[in-house]
């Protein structure tokens, strides 16, 4: 074409263009308002037709935020505020001067080291839950308050109705972070609608899963965005009293909630007529004894008011009769401390965050054999291989991925072959796991599958509260079944028995804890048969693992007689001249696996 | 403490504002120590207590020394952030206490970041 006959206009240009980031971390430090008075004080000066402004998404510096880029001459100007604004505008738009003082000058010769937003840990995470860890001192409401703490909570008793609350929690599609992901809004609309003398919402932070500890960590670094997402909660749905149900072997969490209600009430931020409104509210702190079944919430009601805590038939649910009888909400740490944040935000950009159904982002600990544990939120339908190997850094000492297991000992094992499964509330049930609160365990090749169904079913037997036979004695005879396999005493029809009895367990027990207590043995089952296999005909541990089906042994070619597995064999069970092949006396040997660790030349095998 | 009004919110947090930004006047370096049970069982405290004891005995009073929670790189405990007025903060990762003191000597009053014992420059990225 010879010319352009378009008949669109050409895009409007502009001589400036300001990008403010608005990130959550730059929101909650008032980049909104920033945005409003630029715009009110452009035009005010008629710069209008010159200077535009754009709201940017996350640009990783979120510490000092609100920030801005100014176009074309690209000035980085960082932590701005509604103050600044008439000084800047003056200065840098109708002058041309950049304002030094506001400016972010990098060092000169910037240091060798990578920036945050370049190493993968950091910068596949997405936060909103952990939105101010390691930014504020958890001990000072102010702080909270300074990065937008309790404005949604101010918005919703000023301005909104509870359904409207209730609404829109609806929309953004949270769903319980404690394991079911039963959806938010309509359990708390449940609980608004049913009738009772009195209402109550309960915080679930008896986090009981081996390796779990989000619940833990978000109290610990934000208490106060769990107590407001609680009395937002509460507002929505007419409750007077909250409870946060803790495991007393959290002290430091529990001296942190205790600190943020203390202050929070000081403060009329719960309590009589919440901010000068008619709305009232208060929060007390129940210590757990650590049992695992108080994480199902019948149980945790029946513990909250002092008795055995058993789980009980549903219907009624909690919703239409739980604490002493009040119709009742229970959400789990980290759903409660959400909540601000799509009010704040919106519910429609929360649903924004994840896949088709599972909104937002989860909190998982990633713990076992993997590089980078810790404490990790990212956006719902991440696959599993990027949070095990760009986030987790992979598996350490060069040795195979093997499984991932989730959802604690409700959960299942999910192999490697399944490694670019998205990690949403379906896809893992798909695939015979949970989603569960968010513990993430990464095993390797030296982790057996057999030994890892007998461990959860180990601590199942003995956390089941021993209310349904099923579940009390199925358990138990599943553990004695997989502990016999792991002992080189399996038979051939003991894998037929053990899907009968998880069949019965499963259907025959009240609560979760029964219902889901057989899934580590079916998905291992599934994944893994050729081990069951290996264990029950070959009486062999394939990853070396249980020990009476393991022989250790020096190959005589590799081993250069450096003694080494000699001197810290606790049994003496090594023997051998210096600069000669060692041997190893299987009378002596406990198994240990000490000799195979010290030896630097891959001498000592296991058979 | 009288109770607030909505409004009284804005009021805290732009107090907080020019008590905590470094360049408002604040202080002239903000050092963080993340004290989350993950890095308290690290040993956290005694890095804490390291930096009080240099504050002290060097009567430093233009920087801030405060706590927050973990970090979330968990593995690499004790961490501690610090942040020089108009730079980038850095993360720390696997200190002790004679870390600390290093840091302390080079980057928080030498202004020098020790790049040997840095995991980072920058913040974390919120959504």
């Amino acid at each position: 074409m010879s010319k352009d006959t378009s008949p669109i206009e050409a895009p409007k240009t502009y001589r400036v263009q300001l990008l403010i980031c608005a990130g959550t971390g730059c929101v909650s430090n008032r980049s909104f308002k920033v945005r409003d008075a630029l715009i009110g004080q452009i035009s005010k000066q008629g710069l209008s037709d010159e200077v535009q402004v754009v709201a940017t998404g996350c640009q990783g510096f979120c510490a000092q935020g609100p920030i801005m880029i100014t176009q074309p001459d690209g000035i980085f100007y960082q932590m701005l505020t509604v103050d600044d604004v008439p000084l800047l505008v003056e200065e840098h738009l109708v002058k041309g001067r950049p304002v030094k003082k506001l400016m972010y000058t990098p060092a000169k010769g910037e240091p060798p080291i990578p920036k945050l937003s370049d190493i993968a840990f950091f910068s596949k995470q997405r936060l909103i839950v952990l939105r101010n860890r390691g930014l504020i001192d958890p001990e000072k409401i102010d702080e909270y308050i300074a990065r937008d703490g309790y404005q949604a909570l101010a918005k919703v008793v000023t301005s909104s109705s509870p359904e409207q609350v209730i609404e829109r929690v609806k929309v953004s599609g949270l769903r319980g972070r404690g394991g079911a992901g039963f959806l938010t809004g309509l359990k708390w609309e449940l609980t608004r609608k049913a009738s009772g003398n009195g209402k109550c919402v309960i915080c679930n932070a008896d986090e009981g899963d081996p390796g779990a500890f989000m619940d833990r960590s978000i109290i610990e670094s934000d208490p106060h965005s769990v107590l407001e997402g609680m009395t937002i909660g509460a507002y929505a749905i007419g409750a007077k009293n909250g409870y946060v149900y803790i495991r007393e072997e959290y002290p430091l969490a529990m001296k942190r909630l205790h600190i943020a209600i203390d202050q929070a009430r000081e403060y009329g931020l719960i309590g009589d007529n919440i901010l000068g409104s008619e709305f009232s509210f208060d929060v007390a702190v129940h210590r757990g004894a650590g049992a695992f079944v108080c994480g199902e919430e019948t149980s945790l009601i029946a513990s909250l008011e002092g008795r055995t805590p058993e789980p009980r038939i549903r219907p009624p649910f909690p919703a239409q009769s739980g604490l002493r009888g009040m119709p009742t909400n229970i959400n789990n740490v980290e759903t409660w401390a959400n909540v601000p944040v799509i009010i704040n935000r919106g519910a429609e950009w929360f649903s924004s965050v994840g896949t088709e159904k599972s909104k937002g982002t989860k909190v998982f600990s990633v713990v076992g054999n993997v590089t980078n544990t810790g404490l990790v939120e990212v956006p719902m339908g991440m696959t599993l291989r990027e949070i095990v190997y760009d986030i987790g850094g992979g598996i350490p000492g060069g040795k195979q991925f093997k499984a991932v297991q989730t959802g604690g000992p409700s959960g299942g094992c999910i192999p490697e072959s399944l490694v670019d499964l998205p990690i949403d509330y379906e896809r893992l049930t798909e695939v015979g796991s949970i989603m569960g609160s968010g513990g993430l365990i990464v095993m390797d090749e030296q982790t057996c599958m057999v030994d890892v169904a007998r461990y959860f079913l180990d601590f199942l037997r003995s956390e089941s509260c021993g209310k349904c036979t099923t579940c009390r004695e199925g358990i138990a005879a599943m553990h004695d079944i997989v502990a016999d396999i792991c002992n080189g005493q399996g038979k051939r029809e003991d894998i037929g028995l053990l899907e009968d009895l998880a069949d019965a367990v499963k259907d025959a027990s009240l609560c979760a804890l029964g219902g889901t207590a057989p899934n580590p043995v079916l998905s291992t089952l599934r994944y893994f048969q050729d081990e069951y296999e290996a264990h029950i005909s070959e009486k062999k541990c394939p990853a070396g693992v249980c020990r009476a089906l393991i022989h250790y042994r020096i190959d005589p070619d590799k081993c250069k007689g450096c003694m080494l597995c000699n001197k810290q064999c606790p049994q003496d069970a090594v023997e051998g001249m210096p600069k000669e092949p060692q041997t190893i006396d299987e009378e002596k040997c406990i198994k240990c696996g000490v000799c195979r660790e010290s030896c630097k030349f891959e001498a000592v095998v296991v058979e | 403490m009288a109770k607030l009004r909505p409004e009284d919110l804005d009021k805290i947090a732009e107090r907080m504002r020019h008590q905590t930004l470094l360049r408002d006047g604040a202080g002239r370096a903000k050092v963080t120590v993340h004290m989350g049970t993950c890095g308290i069982s690290a040993g956290a405290r005694k890095i804490m207590s390291v930096l009080l004891t240099e504050v002290q005995q060097q009567h430093v009073e233009d920087v801030i020394l405060t706590a927050s929670g973990c970090a979330g790189l968990c593995s690499r405990e004790p961490m501690m952030t610090v942040e020089l007025k108009d730079e980038a903060p850095v993360k720390y990762v696997d200190l002790d206490e004679d870390k600390a003191r290093k840091i302390f000597a080079d980057h928080v009053l030498g202004g020098k970041v020790v790049t040997e014992f840095a995991l980072g420059v920058g913040s974390e990225r919120l959504s």
